[in-house]
C-alpha cells in the first residue's frame, strides 16, 4: 500500500545541518524569511563539520599581525591557480566576522594570556588557526551553532528527511522531494528559495575522515536539476589519516592537532624522515601541504617502504610524557584504552578521502545558474582550486552559509509563494512511494565495491588505465542497480535508502572519474602517473553539466580546454 | 587470528512481532560493535536497520543500542568472542530492528 504524499512550505529550504546550513538558516531566519531546515541524519550531528579536530583559518591577527589579503594569498598558492578568485576572497575578507560571532555565542576558542590562540597550519605563512581544545573543534561548532539555531525565532527542524530530489516549477528550483526515514513516506516540500548544505562525497571511498551519509547528494541533486558543477576532479586526501592499530572512538584525522602542537616524525619502514625526497624537509616540524603529503607516502609505500598495514610511521616517542599531556590532557587516556602508548610506539597512518574541493558552480553570493537554488560549504565548488589549505573548511561553512541564507531570504521577498503540485516532482516522488516486486539486490555489498572502485582507480594516483576501468566498473554497478527501487518501502527501509543514495553516488563518482580522466596533467590533489606535472593549457577549471543521460564538459571564462 | 562473536539481534518493524536473529561475525581484536553490524549488512543481510553517521569518532552520537540490557554507543563497545545480545533503546519509540527515534520532539517531522 503506498504512502500519502505529505506535504510542507517555507520561504527557505536548507537542505543539510552542519555548520553551512545551519548558519544559512539562522541568517536567513533572522532576515525575516521563514525557515525549514532538514537534514537525511539528525539536527547537527551527522555531516562533516562534527567531524573536525582542529584548525580553522581566519586572519585575526590576535596574537600576530595578519590581514586577510594574506589569508588570501596562502589559499590561492595552495589552489595551484584554480581558485576563484572571488570565493577565496569571500571566505577570506568574511571569515573573521564569522569566528567572532560564534565566539560571541560562546564556542570556547581556546585562548592564551587572554587572546584567542592562532596555531600555524601547513601553507600559511604565519599562525592563523583558532581551535577548541580538546580535538573539540568541529562538536564546539556543532553545538554552539544548534544552540544559536534554537534561539532564533523562525526556523523549523526536522532530521530523518533524505531529500530525493530537488522539483522543478517553470525552470526554477521550488523545493524538494525527500524520502521521510521515519515513516517511509514521500514528502513535497514547497519553497521560494532552496539551500543545498549536503557537504562533500567522501562517502565514495573506502577510507574516508566524514560521516557515512556523505555521498555527494547534493551535486546528483544539483547536476539533475540542471546546475553545473566545477572542479569535480579534485577529491582532497587527508595525508595521515590514522591506519593501525585499530582505534575506536576517535577521529581518524586526529594525528593533525597532535602534529601542530608537538611536530611529530612521519617515518617510513627504515625509520628514515622521507619528505625532503619530495622537495620539502620537515625536520621534526609540520610543513607539507597535504597533497604533497599525501603523494609522498604513496610513493614510499609504492618503493617498498612502507608500514605492514600499508601507509607509514608517525612517531612521538621523541616528545616525552610530560610533553604529550601537556598538549592533550585527556587524549592521552582515550589512547591508553586503545592500548596506543605513543612514549613507546608509533602509529601507522594513510591518505584517507577527506575534502571535496569540487563542487555546485556558483557566484560570491551563493546563487547559482538555476533560479531559486543556491548552495552553501562544501557543496560550494571552486574557492579552493586543486588543493585546500588547511583550516579553510570551516571557516568556508560558515562564510558561506551566512552569504546563502542572505541571499535566499532576499530572494523569498521577491517571490511569491507557489505551492508545488506533484506533476513538478512525479518521477522522484514515484521513487519514493515505489511499490514494485522485490529485488534481491544488494546494496550494501554496491556500496563497498564502489568504495573499493574509487580508493584503488581514483584515488590521489591516477592513470587512464586505472580511471578507464573504474568508469566500466561504476557503468555496471549503474546498470545493476536499476530504475527501481527494492525494498519493502516501510520506515527506515536500509535497502531503499542505500538504492537512493548509490543513485547519486554513482553519478557523482563518474563524474569524478570522467573529469579526473579528462584532466592530462598533474596539479594539486589530481597526480597523474602518465601525465606528471602541471600544464600552463590546463589552467583551466572544469565545468561539468547534464545532458540526458549524458555529461557535457566545457571550460569555466570561455577558456579552451586542451585535450589532445 | 580472527575471532567470532556471535551476534543475536533483535528484528522487525513492530516490538509485539519482533524476532530474534543470530549471525557469527568474523573480527579482529579492538573493532567495535558497529564494525560487526557494517560487516553483516554487506556479507549476510543487507535489510539490517542500525542509525549512525559518524562511524567510529563517537561525534555523532547516534548509534545507540543496548548491548546485553545496556545503553551503549555501537561504535565505542567493542566486539567481544562470546554471545553478545543487541536490542533497540527499550525506552524509545522503535522505528526498524536497531533504530528508534532519538531525535528532540521539536526536529522531527510530522
Amino acid at each position: 500500500m503506498p504512502h500519502d504524499v505529505m506535504q510542507a512550505e517555507a520561504d527557505v529550504l536548507v537542505i543539510g545541518s552542519g555548520a553551512a546550513g545551519m548558519y544559512a538558516a539562522i541568517e536567513a531566519a533572522r532576515r525575516g524569511a521563514d525557515v525549514f531546515l532538514i537534514d537525511r541524519s539528525l539536527i547537527g550531528r551527522g555531516g562533516a563539520t562534527v567531524m573536525a579536530q582542529m584548525t580553522v583559518a581566519v586572519a585575526l591577527g590576535s596574537q600576530v599581525p595578519d590581514h586577510w589579503s594574506h589569508h588570501l594569498d596562502d589559499t590561492l598558492a595552495a589552489g595551484r591557480g584554480l581558485c576563484s578568485e572571488k570565493l577565496a576572497r569571500l571566505l577570506c575578507h568574511d571569515g573573521p566576522e564569522c569566528i567572532m560571532e560564534m565566539d560571541a555565542w560562546g564556542i570556547g576558542w581556546a585562548r592564551q594570556n587572554g587572546h584567542i590562540a592562532q596555531a600555524m597550519a601547513p601553507g600559511h605563512d604565519r599562525p592563523r588557526c583558532v581551535y577548541v581544545d580538546f580535538l573539540n573543534t568541529g562538536p564546539a561548532v556543532s553545538k554552539t551553532l544548534r544552540t544559536a539555531v534554537n534561539k532564533t525565532a523562525g526556523i523549523r527542524k526536522a532530521g530523518d528527511l533524505c531529500v530525493v530530489d530537488l522539483a522543478r516549477h517553470d525552470g526554477a528550483v521550488a523545493g524538494a522531494v525527500a524520502l521521510h526515514l521515519g515513516s517511509g513516506a514521500p514528502v513535497l516540500i514547497s519553497a521560494k528559495a532552496t539551500i543545498v548544505a549536503t557537504g562533500g562525497l567522501t562517502r565514495l571511498y573506502r577510507r574516508n575522515s566524514a560521516s557515512g551519509n556523505m555521498g555527494g547528494d547534493g551535486y546528483a541533486l544539483a547536476l539533475r536539476a540542471g546546475a553545473p558543477l566545477v572542479d569535480m576532479e579534485f577529491v582532497q586526501f587527508f595525508p595521515i589519516g590514522h591506519l593501525a592499530p585499530r582505534l575506536v572512538g576517535m577521529d581518524p584525522i586526529m594525528w593533525d592537532p597532535f602534529r601542530y602542537k608537538l611536530g611529530g616524525r612521519l617515518l617510513n619502514s627504515e625509520g628514515e624522515e622521507f619528505a625532503h625526497r619530495y622537495g620539502t624537509p620537515e625536520d621534526g616540524k609540520y610543513v607539507l601541504t597535504r597533497d604533497v603529503a599525501t603523494f609522498a607516502i604513496l610513493q614510499e609505500v609504492e618503493a617498498g617502504r612502507g608500514s605492514p598495514h600499508g601507509g607509514v610511521y608517525l612517531s612521538f616517542q621523541h616528545c616525552g610524557e610530560d610533553a604529550l599531556r601537556a598538549a592533550f590532557g585527556p587524549v592521552i587516556d582515550r589512547l591508553a584504552a586503545n592500548k596506543i602508548d605513543l612514549t613507546k610506539m608509533p602509529v601507522e597512518v594513510a591518505p584517507i578521502a577527506h575534502y571535496h574541493m569540487g563542487g555546485v558552480q556558483a557566484d560570491d553570493r551563493m546563487t547559482t545558474e538555476i533560479p531559486g537554488l543556491f548552495v552553501a560549504g562544501e557543496a560550494v565548488g571552486g574557492a579552493n582550486g586543486a588543493n585546500r589549505l588547511s583550516g579553510n573548511a570551516i571557516t568556508e561553512a560558515l562564510v558561506f552559509g551566512r552569504r546563502a541564507g542572505a541571499s535566499a531570504a532576499a530572494q523569498a521577498q521577491r517571490t511569491q509563494a507557489q505551492p508545488l503540485a506533484r506533476e513538478d516532482a512525479g518521477e522522484a516522488l514515484d521513487l519514493v512511494a515505489a511499490d514494485g516486486p522485490r529485488r534481491d539486490l544488494n546494496t550494501a555489498d554496491m556500496v563497498q565495491a564502489l568504495q573499493a572502485t574509487m580508493a584503488d582507480d581514483v584515488g590521489p594516483l591516477r592513470s587512464e588505465a586505472k580511471l578507464t576501468r573504474a568508469l566500466a566498473t561504476i557503468e555496471t554497478l549503474a546498470r545493476d542497480l536499476g530504475e527501481r527501487p527494492p525494498g519493502d518501502g516501510k520506515a527506515f527501509d536500509p535497502v531503499r535508502l542505500d538504492w537512493l543514495d548509490l543513485r547519486n553516488m554513482l553519478l557523482v563518482a563518474r563524474v569524478v572519474a570522467e573529469g579526473a580522466l579528462r584532466r592530462r596533467e598533474s596539479r594539486g590533489a589530481h597526480q597523474r602517473e602518465d601525465f606528471s606535472g602541471m600544464l600552463d593549457a590546463w589552467e583551466v577549471n572544469q565545468v561539468v553539466r547534464r545532458r540526458g543521460s549524458d555529461l557535457a564538459w566545457s571550460a569555466r571564462n570561455g577558456a579552451t580546454v586542451a585535450v589532445p | 587470528m580472527n575471532h567470532i562473536a556471535r551476534l543475536r539481534i533483535w528484528r522487525g518493524l513492530d516490538r509485539q512481532a519482533g524476532r530474534w536473529e543470530t549471525f557469527e561475525v568474523p573480527f579482529e581484536p579492538g573493532q567495535s560493535v558497529l564494525d560487526g553490524v557494517r560487516w553483516l549488512r554487506v556479507h549476510r543481510d543487507p535489510t539490517l536497520a542500525i542509525r549512525f553517521s559518524c562511524i567510529n569518532a563517537n561525534a555523532c552520537k547516534e548509534c545507540m543500542i543496548e548491548l546485553d540490557g545496556r545503553t551503549v554507543y555501537a561504535c565505542t563497545a567493542r566486539l567481544e568472542p562470546r554471545e553478545m545480545t543487541l536490542a533497540p533503546l527499550s525506552n524509545k519509540q522503535l522505528v526498524r530492528d536497531l533504530v528508534t527515534e532519538i531525535a528532540p520532539p521539536s526536529e522531527r517531522f510530522g
